[in-house]
């Protein structure tokens, strides 16, 4: 199926040209992206959908992860799409907490914690945590305000087996940080086994 | 159908103080991955998101994955503004909301 194709209807003129981008995201949303089409990722689709091609993946590099642990494709699309063209520190105001060892796969305890003095100047607005080897990579996104007082949150993750598990701050100045921790799984815990 | 939800809060606040609120549901938080015993596939069935107004300020909120375990559980923390009521709305996949409201005590 041709996926660039106006649909079969009268051309609704007040409708302004669609753009590049448009085609790009409608492409997307209809699971028929080509790897031409898309130098970017699909900002706006949803991270379970669009199959983005292996281009527009963000380098791992660019996050810390542990050697001999192959992140999964959904990470890469999930990373590339809330990093866009940023560049992620690494760092000391950003931890995950987690156990080394988690038993049970199915409760595992974490905590992601920024030192901000949450003003209305300078305050995490966003928090994600992310997996790199379950089946959906994105496992949560918290967002704060000011208001929040502390940018902490805490809660129980499943993980599918041993690996690295990422935590990602924006900050309202446009910085964003990374934290990685490696996690050994003994009993998965996503019920795909 | 409304699930069983447990909130909680400091039982004595102060304005200004920075507060950690905890917020569980019950919930089965189906993740779709699973398959029965013929082999079909469970459809999925998470909590998706919570979201926490005071007054009108939503002050916080959480999107959950399939990844998050069953009874969501989340904590997380509050600088507070006076006394007033917390709202929490959890929203599920089949589009049913459940909503808990709980009084801030300052004094």
């Amino acid at each position: 199926m041709s996926c660039d194709r106006s649909p079969p209807v009268e051309p609704q003129r007040h409708i302004k040209i669609l753009s590049r981008r448009d085609i790009v995201l409608g492409a997307s949303a209809a699971g028929a992206l080509f790897g031409l089409l898309a130098s970017r990722p699909a900002l706006t689709a949803g991270t379970d959908a669009a199959p983005a091609a292996a281009e527009t993946v963000v380098p791992i590099s660019r996050v810390p992860l542990s050697e001999g642990l192959t992140p999964s494709h959904q990470f890469d699309e999930a990373l590339g799409v809330i990093l866009k063209d940023a560049e992620p520190a690494a760092g000391e105001p950003l931890t995950l907490t987690l156990p080394d060892l988690a038993e049970n796969g199915n409760v595992v305890p974490y905590t992601i914690a920024v030192e901000s003095p949450m003003t209305d100047n300078d305050y995490v607005h966003t928090l994600h945590l992310l997996s790199t080897a379950n089946p959906q990579a994105v496992v949560a996104t918290f967002h704060l305000i000011p208001a929040t007082g502390k940018a902490m949150v805490s809660g129980r993750m499943r993980l599918a087996k041993t690996q690295d598990v990422v935590a990602i701050a924006e900050v309202s100045t446009g910085q964003i940080l990374v934290s990685a921790r490696k996690i050994e799984v003994t009993i998965g815990g996503c019920g795909n086994e | 159908m409304a699930s069983k939800t447990r909130i909680k809060l400091p039982e004595k606040t102060a304005v200004g103080d920075v507060i950690e609120i905890r917020a569980l549901i019950n919930h089965v938080m189906e993740t779709g991955n699973r398959k029965d015993a013929n082999g079909q596939v469970i459809p999925r069935d998470i909590v998706n998101s919570l979201t926490v107004t005071f007054g009108k300020v939503t002050v916080f909120k959480a999107e959950f994955g399939p990844g998050i375990s069953s009874n969501p559980f989340v904590a997380f923390h509050m600088r507070v503004p006076g006394p007033g009521e917390l709202v929490f709305v959890w929203q599920d996949d089949a589009g049913v909301q459940t909503i808990e409201r709980a009084p801030l005590l300052v004094g």
